[in-house]
Formats: structure tokens, C-alpha cells, sequence
């Protein structure tokens, strides 16, 4: 829980625009390579202490068991609609979250005014841990899906208006004064030069907010839920099923990467045009 | 072409009149910076200007005066007889770097005007291709501008201040980034729209021979502040050739404008 908080507590807030370069492709080959070998020695590792110093399972349970109790909650059928409740209320809470995250963004991006008025009182909102309002939008909601949809969406929302923000106000003054000067409106600015501007801007928030959303779901379901996969975790640690426990942490980090990815996959086709253009940057 | 072409169009009435023109920007310290200083111009309708002086001169700040985009300190300036107050249709515009939306295709770069203009997409794509196909680029139309080397770019650039047939033409160092070649096929052919159209254009180079070749008159200023030094009457005939390149009245001129750079202590 701690951890949670702490994550959440220090958003990335002013992210240059993570565009791959060069220099990332050429190493993402080896990382390919290296990157699984690493988990086959940790496992191996972890698999041989647990056994030679005899930590029983309710501390620290072996890897196997953790994959056997993984493919029995599978294939049993008990984790699906868990796992289906979390992932709609992730998917859910994004949207949401995201969408009033860029709504907001573009109406507090429009002037330095509405910045100065309204952007105080959203990063206030946003130092309130989210984990100490989560009981209190349960109160409101309902221990059912709509209460972890909301709790997600209070996570989600700030990175994804922060870099809108920034991303707005981060076309070129040369942009500017060439629309100005072809007589351009405010309106035809806006389409024409400041949203695609901002759209590299808008995607790290994206990818920073799928990934608070995990966050925030488990959140939400530790404070009170029916279902879903973090109210699992809780029956388990009841139980004291703590290869239950990785199971579902396994498949927590998974759906993290797997939406992850997702957001780089969409990124890469709307942004098709950014990576050419850093190198037009440099080589100018 | 409307207001600027319908104003009548004589020596006595120049397009452009600018008078008294001040220019300070102001800086961090509550300082100013001083780019352009009692600027008097008039630019005869149809007539085509060169501007040449060393760098930091105001040269570009002028440019976008005129062009609407940056407000002047004092001074008036009238074209086609009303006082300047903000961007006009009628105008094109060449920047010094070629400013293009890297999002957007060749082509769409050049038809940026036309569509905040809300000229006909049709005819407007058409005369995007001529333009291009014009500068050597055709077939490059549905690249990327960083797909595009500096002096390509450039040269959509120059396609996109054409597209919307501007009855006033202004560039900033249009050819800088070009070579040698490219730039004496690109003078020809802009002496050629200009003569087509019957456009005016004012024009910043940093290349003397090139100021003197284009031009009817060549403005040459000052160091900071900008001040005009000069405006000097080129004579040649028109058409112009590459061979007047090497006549001595293009000489004469060239090396007049030079001496103003010599004791101004500045070099091109
Ligand atoms: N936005 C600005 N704010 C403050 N000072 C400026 C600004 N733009 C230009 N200047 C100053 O005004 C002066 C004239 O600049 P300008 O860009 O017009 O020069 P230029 O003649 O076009 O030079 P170059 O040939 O190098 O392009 C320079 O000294 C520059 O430092
Ligand atoms: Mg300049």
C-alpha cells in the first residue's frame, strides 16, 4: 500500500516527449535477448534458496508453485471473471481519466489565463493522495464497478492533462507566425498546428496513465469490492495462499505491459511522422 | 486577386509605403533591443526589391512587419494605400527556415494557405503540383518534409507562399540553403513568375550578385540599428540572363554595394 502511494504521489509530471531514437532501437535487439535470460537465473535463483533454506510457502512460495497455482486459476476457470472486472474497470477508468484529462487540457492549454486560474487548484487535487479518497468515493458509489471506474480515473487523469498541457503550448513561435501570416484563426491554429504538436506530448501521458490505471483499479478493490482481480489477492492473503497471491500478481504485471504496449502500438501509427522529424531536427 | 490589384497601380501610388518605421524589442533586463531604426521605403507596385545588409541588421524583423505578424514600435506603414494592420490574403510569405508541418505531406505543406483560405481544393492541388513539378519536385509530393533535405524543404517552402497567387511577394533568404545550380534555375524561374504575374516581391539575400540580378532596386542597410544605407536603381535590361552575370555594369553595381559593406565593417 505504501508503495502504491508512493507511486502515485510523484507523477511524472513534465515529460519530455519519449520518442524512441536511434540509439533504443539498436540496443532493443540485445535487450530482447538479455532481458529474458535475466528472469530464467532470478527464477533459478529463487526456486533453489527457497528450497536449501527451507522458507516455507506461506513467507515465500517457490516459483513452481506460484506457476502451478497460476495454470490452476486458469484452467479452472476462477480467475477470468476477476479478470474481467478489472480489466473493464482499468479500461474503463483510462478512458474516462484520459478523456477528461485531454478535454481539460485543451480548454486550460487555450490561455495562460484559464492556466493561472484553474491549473492551481487540479495539481492541489492532485497532491491528495488518491489511496486516502478511495473509502470516500466508495461511500459515494457503490462497492460496484462504477466506484473503481472513478477511483481510476481520479489516477489517470493528471499526467495525461499535465502533457496536454505542455504539449499545447509547445508549438514553435516560427509555426505561429507562418499560419498567422497565411491569416490563419485561432480555430485553424489549433487543428493545424497545436494538437498535432501536442499529440507526442499526449501519448506519454497515455502511457503513463494505462499504467496508473492497473494502480488504480487494485486501489479501488482493496478498499471495497465484490470481485475483480485485487479482491481476490485479498481472499488469498486470507487464506494464506501466497502462490495465489504471485499467481495474480503475474498476471497484474502482465496486463500492465500487454495495455502498455497497446498505447506504443497506437502511438507508432498516429505518430508515424515524429521519429522522421527528430531526425530532421538534428541533421539540420 | 482582390484589394491590392484594384487600388490603382501607378509610379505616383506605390504599393508599399513605409515611413518613419521603428522597431525595439524588448529584452529580459527592461532593456531594448534596437532592429530597426526610421526605415522610409516606398516599393512602386509590380517592382521587384532586393533588401541586402549584414546579419542581424532587421532585415527579417522588416519582412515580418510587413507580413503582419510582428506589431512596429512607430512609423507608418500603408500597402495598396491602407494602413497595415494584420496578415493579408494577398500576401506570400517565404521564411527564412522553411517552417513545414512535419505531419503533413509535401503536397498538404503547399496547400496549407489554400485551405485556411478556403481557396478551391481542386484547383488548388492542381496548381500545388505545377509549383512543385516547377522547383524540381515533382514526384515528391506525398513524402514528408523529414524526408526532404534542407534546400527541398526550402523549396516547398517557396511553393507554399505561391499557392495562393500572392499579389505581394515576401522572402526571406528563399535560396540560402540551395546550391549554386539550383539557385541560378530558381532565380530564373522566380524572374519568371514575377514577369507572369505581375507581382511585387521583396526579397532578402545575403548574396550581392544574386540582390543585383533580381532586382530593380537594391535596398542596403545599415549594421544595428537597421537603418537604410541606401537604395540603389539596378538599370539592366529585362529578361535577365546568367550571362549578364559577367557584363561590367553588373560589376559596377556589385562592387558599389560592396563599399557600403567595406566601411560599414561588415563583410557578406
Ligand atoms: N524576438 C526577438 N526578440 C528580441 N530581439 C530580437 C528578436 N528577433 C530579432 N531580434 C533582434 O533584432 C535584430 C534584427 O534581427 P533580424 O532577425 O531581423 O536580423 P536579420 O537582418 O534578419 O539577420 P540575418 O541576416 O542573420 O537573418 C537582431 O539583433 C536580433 O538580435
Ligand atoms: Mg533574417
Amino acid at each position: 500500500m505504501t508503495e502504491i502511494a508512493a507511486r502515485e504521489a510523484s507523477p511524472p509530471t513534465v515529460p519530455a516527449p519519449a520518442l524512441p531514437a536511434g540509439k533504443k532501437k539498436a540496443s532493443w535487439k540485445e535487450s530482447r535477448l538479455v532481458s529474458p535470460s535475466l528472469l530464467v537465473i532470478v527464477l533459478f535463483l529463487w526456486e533453489a534458496l527457497v528450497h536449501l533454506l527451507g522458507i516455507p510457502a506461506i513467507v515465500l512460495p517457490p516459483p513452481s508453485a506460484v506457476l502451478v497455482s497460476l495454470w490452476d486459476g486458469i484452467a479452472s476457470g476462477l480467475f477470468l471473471p476477476h479478470f474481467l472486472v478489472t480489466v473493464t474497470e482499468i479500461l474503463s477508468g483510462f478512458a474516462l481519466g484520459g478523456g477528461i484529462g485531454i478535454i481539460l487540457g485543451i480548454l486550460i492549454g487555450q490561455s495562460a489565463f484559464l492556466e493561472r486560474v484553474i491549473y492551481p487548484y487540479v495539481v492541489a487535487f492532485q497532491t491528495v493522495p488518491k489511496v486516502a479518497i478511495a473509502p470516500i468515493i466508495v461511500v459515494w458509489f457503490g462497492y460496484g464497478l462504477s466506484s473503481k471506474i472513478i477511483i481510476t480515473a481520479t489516477i489517470a487523469f493528471f499526467p495525461v492533462l499535465a502533457n496536454t498541457i505542455v504539449g499545447l503550448q509547445s508549438v514553435p513561435r516560427e509555426q505561429l507566425d507562418m499560419l498567422r501570416a497565411c491569416t490563419a484563426s485561432n480555430w485553424q491554429i489549433f487543428r493545424m498546428a497545436r494538437l498535432p504538436q501536442a499529440l507526442p506530448f499526449i501519448f506519454v501521458g497515455l502511457d503513463i496513465a494505462i499504467v496508473l490505471s492497473v494502480i488504480g483499479a487494485i486501489v479501488g478493490e482493496f478498499v471495497g469490492a465484490r470481485a475483480g482481480l485485487g479482491y481476490l489477492i485479498l481472499q488469498k492473503n486470507f487464506t494464506f495462499d501466497m502462490a495465489g497471491v504471485f499467481a495474480i500478481l503475474i498476471i497484474l504485471s502482465l496486463i500492465g505491459v500487454g495495455l502498455h504496449f497497446c498505447v506504443m502500438f497506437v502511438q507508432r501509427r498516429v505518430l508515424f511522422w515524429a521519429d522522421s522529424n527528430k531526425n530532421r531536427i538534428t541533421g539540420a | 486577386m482582390g484589394a491590392l490589384s484594384q487600388a490603382p497601380a501607378t509610379e505616383s501610388s506605390p504599393l508599399v509605403r513605409i515611413s518613419h518605421l521603428e522597431k525595439l524589442y524588448p529584452t529580459r533586463d527592461n532593456g531594448n533591443v534596437h532592429a530597426l531604426s526610421d526605415i522610409q521605403l516606398s516599393i512602386p507596385d509590380g517592382a521587384f526589391v532586393t533588401i541586402v545588409g549584414p546579419s542581424g541588421c532587421g532585415k527579417s524583423t522588416l519582412l515580418k512587419i510587413l507580413a503582419g505578424i510582428l506589431d512596429r514600435s512607430s512609423g507608418t506603414v500603408e500597402i495598396a494605400g491602407r494602413n497595415l494592420e494584420g496578415p493579408s490574403k494577398e500576401l506570400g510569405v517565404v521564411f527564412q527556415a522553411p517552417v513545414l508541418l512535419p505531419w503533413r505531406t509535401v503536397l498538404a505543406n503547399v496547400l496549407v494557405p489554400a485551405e485556411i483560405q478556403g481557396l478551391d481544393p481542386a484547383q488548388s492541388r492542381e496548381r500545388a503540383r505545377d509549383l512543385l513539378s516547377m522547383v524540381g519536385l515533382s514526384g515528391f509530393e506525398n513524402k514528408y518534409p523529414g524526408e526532404l533535405s534542407g534546400g527541398m524543404q526550402q523549396r516547398v517552402g517557396i511553393c507554399r507562399a505561391l499557392i495562393n497567387e500572392p499579389a505581394f511577394l515576401l522572402m526571406d533568404e528563399p535560396f540560402g540553403a540551395l546550391d549554386a545550380m539550383t539557385r541560378e534555375t530558381m532565380n530564373l524561374e522566380l524572374l519568371r513568375i514575377w514577369q507572369e504575374k505581375r507581382t511585387t516581391v521583396l526579397l532578402v539575400t545575403h548574396s550581392i550578385p544574386e540582390a543585383v540580378f533580381l532586382a530593380d532596386k537594391v535596398v542596403v542597410m545599415t549594421p544595428r540599428p537597421g537603418r537604410i544605407a541606401e537604395v540603389i536603381d539596378i538599370d539592366l535590361p529585362r529578361p535577365r540572363t546568367l550571362p549578364m552575370f559577367n557584363t561590367p555594369e553588373f560589376g559596377r553595381h556589385v562592387d558599389a554595394i560592396r563599399r557600403h559593406f567595406n566601411s560599414g565593417g561588415a563583410l557578406d
